[in-house]
């Protein structure tokens, strides 16, 4: 055995936005026990749930994510129309696929442009993160913002899209999809980058079960498990099929992702044609009593949203659960028996969110 | 076209001589947890442990009173001490033989159990 020593990492280090801690048990250059600390900003977001009513609640819940803003949004929205038994018009469950498929989109193209920067890839950094411009800009012409939309509401959608500003999304997509196969090659087939992420770090199938991980995570080790597959939304409509790699490793949680944005921009498009007229919100009348548990698939994965209500318009309760909260445990399995240089890199590959997970 | 498996909510009440058991047959049934969550009652705390398989959920619950301990459930699942040590930081629910605790510091809180002020330790510092 040789000799142990623990190096700190993060919870400022250059691979990481946001913080998070690991104490790195090192036996000469191989990890041999990793253990996480969070709650540096811990911020509380679910007990505002106190001050503000179940209908301005949406807004708050938005701000638990920066990237996926939107699913968090439709999620709480989806827990309270399931506890008030609200039915959403077709047409507002259209638009709010689209958005959250265009969220997925912009989620995979600012991680791979991470995972670019981890590895020492600049130029593919800037590239993946320029076109990713494309889709903010798709989001600001639809819903008024780049970042934070506020177009979900309990009872449907705010803002309507015209067919054809939804027909120039679809145009503006396929331009850059080209683009984006150019880029996307370069992490499946560069020997360099290759070398950075096949055989590193590998989760098996039945790890990945055991220690709960979810989305792209546990798609990438053979887990059929997708919240799209749950009925919400309109992807049953859109024939929606997850997408599956079997490698367990960093290479193939990068393949999910890539495969991920070309089959959000295929469900775009095919949602964009189906899209019925319609109205793009009902009335919710009255205040939620009783409990529901929503989920949302997120970029990053599973996300659950609790509500639980007693008849004020002030919710007794909002739980969010997401994606990263449930991945922690999966990396720190990952880590185990990998390179200390593989570190940065393998602790990328689960798309840590540690704003979203400290709420 | 699928069911709406979203709808399935599945809540089953358990008491907490049960739980451990009834989280040991769910694992062995191929069931994963997917959350664990602390909501404060007038009286004691209700906590919620959520599981999905094949996408459908199920969600044990169960009331604790005040100062009432728990056994861990992450020696069966492990990935639960990131849920357990959670509910500890911010309601202070205690968790007997937990895999991973740590010991009040997982969240660094401004104050002790901030989402229960009822909590005996909270109390307790707060009057010196």
């Amino acid at each position: 055995m040789g000799k142990r020593t623990i190096i700190p990492f993060g919870p400022q280090h250059p691979v990481l936005p946001e913080p998070i801690h690991l104490d790195l048990v090192i036996e000469d250059e191989t990890v041999v026990e990793a253990i996480p600390s969070i709650g540096f900003i811990h911020r509380g977001l679910e007990k505002l749930v106190e001050k503000k009513e179940y209908a301005e609640m949406v807004y708050v819940i938005e701000r638990v994510c920066g990237i996926c803003s939107f699913g968090h949004g439709w999620g709480y929205c989806a827990a309270v129309e399931g506890l008030m038994k609200v039915e959403v018009p077709t047409r507002a469950n259209y638009l709010r696929t689209i958005w959250h498929e265009l969220s997925r989109v912009h989620s995979h193209l600012l991680w791979l442009g991470l995972m670019a920067d981890a590895f020492g890839f600049e130029s593919l950094f800037m590239h993946c993160w320029r076109l990713r411009e494309t889709i903010l800009d798709m989001f600001e012409k639809t819903t008024g913002g780049r970042v934070i939309f506020s177009v979900c509401k309990v009872g449907g959608v705010r803002k309507d899209v015209d067919n054809e500003t939804l027909g120039g999304i679809v145009d503006g997509l396929n331009k850059i999809k080209a683009e984006i196969k150019g880029l996307t090659d370069v992490f499946i087939t560069d020997k360099s980058v290759k070398n950075r992420t096949l055989g590193v770090g590998v989760l098996s199938k039945e790890k990945a079960m055991e220690f709960g991980a979810v989305g792209p995570v546990a798609r990438a080790s053979g887990v059929l498990q997708d919240m799209r597959l749950t009925g919400k939304g309109v992807y049953d409509e859109l024939g929606f099929e997850p997408v599956i790699e079997e490698g367990g490793d960093c290479y193939a949680r990068t393949a999910v992702r890539i495969r991920e944005v070309f089959q959000s921009i295929e469900l775009i498009e095919t949602a964009a044609k189906g899209i019925p007229d319609g109205d793009i919100a009902i009335a919710v009348k009255g205040n939620p009593d009783g409990e529901f548990v929503a989920r949302m698939e997120q970029p990053r994965g599973e996300a659950f949203y609790y509500a639980k209500g007693s008849g004020s318009k002030f919710l007794d309760r909002m739980r969010v659960r997401t994606p990263t909260n449930q991945n922690i445990p999966a990396l720190v399995q990952m880590l185990q028996g990998a390179d200390l240089a593989d570190v940065p890199v393998l602790v990328l590959t689960i798309d840590p969110c540690i704003s979203c997970t400290e709420r | 076209m699928s069911e709406k498996k979203y709808l399935i909510q599945n809540f089953v009440p358990v008491t907490a001589s049960e739980l451990l058991g009834k989280v040991q047959d769910l694992k062995a049934d191929g069931y994963r947890l997917g959350q664990a969550c602390c909501t404060k009652l007038q009286e004691g705390l209700e906590i919620m442990y959520s599981f999905d398989k094949d996408h459908e959920l199920l969600n044990l619950k169960l009331t604790v009173g005040e100062g009432q301990e728990l056994e861990s459930i992450s020696n069966t699942i492990w990935h639960a001490f990131i849920y357990e040590n959670e509910m500890h930081d911010l309601f202070g629910v205690k968790f007997n033989n937990s895999v991973l605790d740590y010991g009040g510091h997982f969240f660094k809180v401004a104050e002790p159990t901030p989402w229960n002020p009822n909590n005996e330790e909270r109390k307790a510092e707060q009057n010196g």
